[in-house]
């Protein structure tokens, strides 16, 4: 299996080298839509509503870029795509984004030609507790039984941080995440440990989510972002900038509902922003209002995530790591200048 | 002297006739068999009554949110609220008339196919065979004025059925070549088609399907982009005719050899003898194995989940994860149990209706 998952990569780098010089944002243009590639189905990230449309903060990342290069949020076309093909789904041009809770490695950076652009959701393993067990921290579950989701990395994990910190557990192991809750609601075991964005979606599924807490302790680096093929700097640009408007417009204050306002406003780093000055847009082969875009018809980072995943949503994920660095988290933009 | 008037028979005991009768000759007959009536009864009702309970009498069915669900039973409202969705998939709204069209043309062609009073058999087979796929296609695709719709878009049970009839539909004449190329006296044709057959059979569908999604594009890189779906349809076409061969092969070596070398007895051609003689004998032999393929077929078809396209089964679990609808995972499921439910049963109907109709005193 791992030759064989060898040979695929191999495959797919050299593919890659050969297709690598199309011009995606040219070809995007042309085509008048972004082909978007999403998960086919997680909650918060990408998962579509009741009337059959996209939502989640991975759905939004392509939206943004369509705001960006059309000025029109709404001309992008999902495609849904299991975990085992979104690779070649992107590098045999299927797909101009991938934007589908993609874990960053050196690996996957390295040997897929592929380019990570940022991290929209910094992920990462952790445990759901039930309240009664009186538990505050996970270095006071020493002999607890786990619930895990079998054959993931998860459970690899699990067992390095019990090692490491010198404490034994019981592993109850899965197959899909819904026996998982369902173990964990018939008290087969005392925790339940998955990622952590995964943890609140599972929470939900409790017949009394109150009952349970997800633990602050994270156990392993999950940063989740958008891809696209290596070798196409100019793309790579117009999504990596995307991402860093939105950011860099919680940053600046700006929201769907102010954007227009803003326009207005004073200071010239705003102005710059917002395209009122200067042509940042020109330089990344887009419109100068393509942040404004970006604001106005998708919102600023912190807006997408309590409207996808937090408060807003029933997920109701904290900020934590997800936070801009200015409030102790780890989003952080390189200036628009 | 009166005449001789006989009584009138009396009834039989009643412990024989009626309800009871049954009762004791069917289900009490014996210790042994009260014993597993019993408790038959015991497991019916206990797993049945919640059943019920759960899915009709505390069900909720009207709705438009979660908060809809109360009673603690099951919340139909998830599937009410998506049924557009498991249907269609992501088709446009204004244009569901087109697939709702394609399927009542095709139920018409069904009907006037299937029902034997309705005349012009021959001309009905001529145009499914020939407009009806063309119209189809259309109707879905787009083209002659009506706005494409990329595959993409397409989803549900619409999907389904697309893969399934066309599988259907092609597999068989491809099988039915490949039985007969096996069976031939031409050497270069018989290995091409025992290679074609075993190589098919001998991968599982899911590989062909990974093979279809995953490697074949890396092959177009820069330049043609062969549609998701016809990627997968080309291969469970090869998969099925595959499997559908071999079915005819079993049909053709139950015919004894006297119908072979009757018809060549007779001066037919090799053709004439398989078309008058050989096959509409074998295809009565063969039905239930084609109809057991047909369905297995269709059941298979859910496993394009795993590249991505979401048939019925696709769409739910793709709602399964929508952040407002979390948690009704058992309401998805038999859901689409019961749609695949009916689909195959009346398939499988059709076809005893078919070996009886056919029926000419051929079956041992």
């Amino acid at each position: 299996m791992k030759k064989i998952a060898t040979l695929v990569g191999a495959t797919v780098a050299i593919m890659a080298t050969a297709g690598a010089h199309a011009n995606t944002l040219e070809t995007v243009k042309n085509r008048g839509a972004v082909q978007c590639g999403v998960s086919d189905g997680l909650p918060g990230f990408s998962a579509t509503d009741s009337s059959g449309r996209w939502q989640g903060i991975d759905a939004d990342v392509c939206r943004a870029v369509a705001a960006a290069v059309f000025g029109d949020a709404e001309k992008v076309n999902f495609v849904s795509l299991t975990a085992t093909e979104r690779f070649t789904a992107l590098q045999s041009g299927e797909i101009d984004i991938l934007s589908r809770n993609t874990t960053w490695t050196l690996t996957r950076d390295a040997s897929l030609g592929l380019n990570f652009t940022g991290v929209n959701y910094y992920d990462g393993q952790g445990f759901l507790v039930s309240k009664d067990l009186g538990v505050d921290t996970a270095k006071e579950l020493d002999g607890a039984s786990v619930c895990i989701q079998s054959g993931t990395t998860t459970e690899l994990n699990l067992a390095d941080y019990f090692r490491v910190n010198g404490m034994s557990y019981e592993p109850v192991l899965y197959d899909t995440s819904d026996q998982t809750v369902g173990g964990f609601e018939a008290g087969r075991c005392d925790v339940l440990t998955s990622d952590q964005s995964q943890l609140y979606a599972l929470r939900i599924q409790l017949s009394d989510p109150d009952s349970a807490v997800v633990l602050p302790e994270v156990i392993s680096k999950e940063p989740l972002g958008p891809v696209v093929r290596q070798g196409d700097d100019a793309w790579f640009n117009v999504v990596k900038w995307s991402l860093y408007a939105m950011i860099n417009a919680e940053e600046m204050g700006i929201t769907t509902a102010n954007a227009e306002e803003m326009k207005s406003s004073n200071d010239p780093g705003i102005q710059r922003f917002l395209g009122v000055s200067g042509n940042m847009g020109e330089l990344l082969g887009v419109s100068n209002d393509w942040a404004f875009n970006i604001s106005k018809q998708v919102g600023n980072y912190g807006e997408v995530f309590e409207r996808t995943v937090g408060t807003g949503s029933p997920l109701n994920i904290s900020r934590g790591l997800n936070a801009l660095w200015s409030d102790g988290g780890l989003q952080y933009a390189p200036p628009v200048r | 002297m009166s005449e001789f008037v006989p009584k009138p028979a009396r009834p039989a005991p009643i412990t024989e006739i009626g309800a009871i009768g049954w009762a004791r000759k069917n289900l009490f007959s014996s210790i042994p068999n009260t014993v597993i009536t019993l408790l038959t009864a015991y497991v019916l009702w206990s797993v049945l009554v919640p059943f019920l309970g759960w899915a009709f009498v505390n069900a909720d069915w009207v709705g438009s949110s979660r908060a809809d669900c109360t009673s603690g039973g099951a919340c139909w409202v998830f599937i009410s609220v998506r049924f557009n969705l498991f249907m269609y998939g992501f088709y446009p709204e204004d244009s569901y008339w087109r697939p709702n069209l394609a399927f009542i043309l095709l139920i018409g062609f069904l009907i006037w196919l299937s029902i034997p009073r309705i005349p012009f058999k021959k001309l009905g087979a001529i145009l499914a065979l020939t407009v009806y796929p063309v119209l189809a296609y259309v109707l879905l695709y787009g083209g002659f004025g009506l706005e494409v719709i990329p595959t993409h878009r397409w989803g549900g049970l619409m999907l389904t059925l697309v893969l399934a009839l066309i599988g259907i539909v092609v597999a068989i004449p491809i099988g039915v070549v490949l039985a007969l190329g096996r069976r031939s006296e031409m050497p270069v044709i018989r290995m091409v088609c025992v290679i074609f057959i075993e190589f098919w059979r001998g991968v599982p569908l899911i590989t062909i399907l990974f093979m279809a999604s995953v490697m074949l594009p890396l092959f177009f890189v820069g330049g043609t982009d062969a549609d998701k779906l016809m990627r997968a349809l080309i291969g469970i076409v090869m998969f099925q005719s595959a499997y559908m061969a071999e079915v005819v092969r079993g049909g053709l070596q139950a015919l004894s050899k006297g119908q072979f070398e009757g018809a060549d007895a007779l001066g037919l051609s090799y053709w004439q003898k398989m078309f008058l003689v050989v096959l509409p004998q074998a295809m009565k032999i063969m039905i239930p194995g084609i109809v057991n393929t047909l369905i297995s077929l269709f059941k298979d078809t859910s496993l394009i989940v795993i590249i991505g396209l979401l048939d019925i089964l696709g769409m739910v679990r793709q709602a399964l994860a929508d952040p407002a609808w979390l948690g009704y995972p058992a309401e998805g499921y038999l859901f689409v149990a019961f749609m695949f439910w009916i689909f195959c049963f009346s398939m499988s109907r059709y076809s005893i209706y078919l070996e009886n109709k056919l029926n000419t005193g051929h079956k041992r």
